[in-house]
């Protein structure tokens, strides 16, 4: 069913049932009036915005069918975020320099296939010296996991 | 005139000042290194330092951060004339010609043109930004709200107009961005907006993971199964001398490009990208010799690589004059001054003589240690280009999440960089431009603001915005690019280079 909707006519769609969630999620704002605009104006006026162009597009959208574009990097983007969200997870928990160690780790090891010893290396020297850098001469302030590290 | 040599001689006392000097080269160092690393490009550069110059004075700052944006210009030339690989947008026709040269064994010329145009570009529109910049804020000081609000709406259908494809693709994009822009606090009645419990996101959501995740991730996963870049090739300093013929060949387009360059880098939109477009076609059109293009032609390295340097300058017009980014990276500068407490507008010539001077004398300084560095240490700079992507893309993701993590000391903009980041793969799969997202995140509350101000001025009456003839006539200028794009040939755009 998909491989006959162009990639434009799918873009729309989505845009729309964005819009819609917008809308839904503004009513609990107070609305004002038209002269006197309350907080739900804005996001209500970019919703509107946003679905119409979104009608659009699922309209008059043109484009190559959706079924034909590549995917193909799909499995390892998916990775690549899944790791990053781990990180982002245990981040102020392990520390900056374990996180990053680890993350380093796995992307080199586990994602890129890079010999162990060497991607050790690299993680260790990048999570430290970035520390140094940034936290201990720029005084950014990053946080420390258990030990102090 | 003589006030501004005075100003301009305050300005280079500031910048000559061994702090400012020491990180306007360093700027333009690391801008230099961002330009030729495909995948992080000067907005994502500009984004990831933006922490570490929190400790520093404004001045040092915005010109740590300025030296950054150009020098990426200047950056990008090289990996683009030397291995085909545009390091950032703006050199993707600098490829063409460029590579080429390359090829045929004239690798240096290319790169020494490159240099050549990118610091006349450069320079030049320094003086037209030092000449601009104080009329065009003495006229700002007579804005209220309702011409504010035109002028934002204009940049958002400027920029939508100008990008590459569809405007409605581009206009959603830039309803996204304002629509992120409302979350967090209401500033006029103090309501919090889609917040859902986040204290985090009382204050908004940032501009840094935004462009940090749409810019720099996202490229990131799109390149995930990129191949090894080809080896680069390392010119020596005796072969970068250009001969006459090249000379004569680029003075006309180095010309033009600069002005071409500056008068697009003031309009909304991702300047520094589109004028070196616009700047390829136009030479080509102009050409006796058309034929010659794609095949080592001096004028097409000229070119764009003037006209990118020059919009590069030409952006901070409105910045510094109005207060009012022309495009991502401005807006994000923008930001960087708001964090060390100044409010960028009409007023900062005024209030803060000592940065604006400063930094415009930093431009100045900027370009000449740009040439001194980008010739003679182009092997060294190529060098990094040997680390394998697979070495190198782990290492930008960590940087990401380090400078997304120090700008708001928060872990929740860590996980707005990530959903970011995979949103703006999806959306790059389907063929839509990101910039115009960060843009409207910037604008959404001054447009607010504006439209809410305007309205509590009229008591209601939208009418304000057609009585009032500044307001008016920059309205009629976005509904006529609105019905222009409506209109069914727009071969134009794509003899201009502005189409897909």
């Amino acid at each position: 069913m998909t491989g006959h909707l162009s990639r434009d006519r799918v873009a729309g769609i989505l845009l729309v049932v964005g819009a819609l969630a917008i809308g839904w999620a503004t009513r609990t704002l107070p609305m004002g009036t038209l002269g006197r605009p309350g907080p739900a104006f804005a996001p209500l006026l970019t919703a509107v915005l946003l679905g119409g162009l979104g009608l659009w597009l699922a309209l008059c959208g043109g484009g190559p069918s959706i079924g034909e574009i590549d995917w193909g990097e799909a499995p390892r983007t998916f990775v690549l975020l899944a790791t990053l969200g781990a990180a982002a997870l245990a981040f102020e928990e392990l520390g900056f320099r374990t996180v990053m160690f680890g993350l380093l780790a796995i992307l080199l090891i586990v994602v890129e296939r890079r010999p162990l010893l060497p991607a050790l290396a690299v993680a260790l020297v990048l999570s430290c010296a970035s520390f140094f850098l940034f936290a201990d001469l720029l005084r950014v302030p990053l946080p420390r996991g258990p030990f102090g590290f | 005139m003589a006030d501004t040599l005075a100003n301009l001689a305050l300005g280079f006392s500031v910048a000559l000042s061994p702090e400012v000097l020491l990180f306007a080269v360093i700027g333009c160092l690391v801008g230099t290194l961002v330009g030729m690393l495909p995948g992080v490009g000067p907005l994502a550069g500009i984004s990831l330092l933006l922490p570490a110059t929190f400790g520093l004075s404004p001045t040092t700052a915005i010109v740590l951060l300025a030296g950054i944006y150009y020098g990426a210009m200047y950056g990008g030339s090289t990996t683009s004339i030397l291995m085909r690989i545009p390091g950032e947008a703006a050199s993707v026709m600098t490829c063409v010609d460029g590579y080429a040269m390359t090829q045929q064994g004239r690798a240096g010329p290319a790169l020494a043109i490159a240099a050549f145009g990118s610091f006349i570009g450069g320079t030049l529109s320094i003086i037209a930004l030092m000449l601009l910049a104080p009329p065009l804020a003495s006229l700002a000081l007579k804005f209220g709200p309702p011409e504010y609000f035109a002028l934002l709406t204009l940049g958002l259908i400027v920029l939508a107009f100008l990008s590459g494809g569809s405007m409605a693709k581009s206009l959603a994009m830039a309803a996204l961005g304002l629509f992120s822009g409302t979350i967090g606090i209401d500033l006029m009645s103090g309501y919090m907006r889609f917040q859902y419990g986040i204290v985090a996101l009382g204050d908004g959501i940032g501009i840094v993971p935004v462009a940090v995740g749409l810019f720099g991730v996202s490229e990131i996963l799109l390149a995930a199964g990129r191949a090894v870049p080809p080896k680069p090739q390392r010119p020596k300093l005796a072969e970068l001398v250009p001969t006459r013929d090249d000379l004569r060949r680029s003075v006309g387009p180095i010309g033009r490009s600069t002005v071409l360059g500056f008068l697009i880098g003031i309009v909304p939109g991702s300047a520094h990208i589109i004028s070196s477009f616009v700047s390829y076609a136009l030479e080509r059109r102009l050409s006796k010799t058309p034929e010659r293009f794609g095949k080592g032609a001096v004028e097409g390295v000229a070119g764009p690589e003037t006209a990118n340097n020059a919009a590069a300058c030409g952006a901070f017009v409105p910045m510094l004059a109005l207060g009012v980014p022309s495009g991502p990276i401005p807006a994000v500068m923008l930001a960087a001054l708001m964090v060390h407490g100044i409010a960028p507008g009409p007023l900062l010539m005024e209030q803060q003589p000592s940065l604006f001077w400063g930094f415009v004398a930093s431009m100045y300084v900027g370009n000449l240690v740009l040439l001194a560095l980008n010739l003679p240490m182009v092997g060294l700079f190529v060098n990094l280009l040997r680390v394998p992507y697979a070495y190198l893309y782990p290492a930008i993701l960590m940087f990401s999440v380090l400078g997304v993590y120090a700008a708001g000391q928060n872990v929740i903009d860590v996980w707005i960089m990530i959903a970011m980041g995979g949103l703006g793969y999806v959306l790059r799969k389907l063929d839509f431009e990101v910039a115009p997202i960060v843009l409207g995140l910037v604008l959404a509350p001054m447009i607010e603001t504006a439209l809410r101000q305007s309205l509590a001025m009229s008591s209601g009456d939208y009418a304000i915005f057609l009585t009032r003839p500044i307001a008016a006539g920059l309205l009629g200028v976005a509904l006529v690019l609105l019905v222009i794009n409506l209109l069914p040939s727009r071969n134009w755009r794509a003899q201009l280079g502005i189409e897909n």
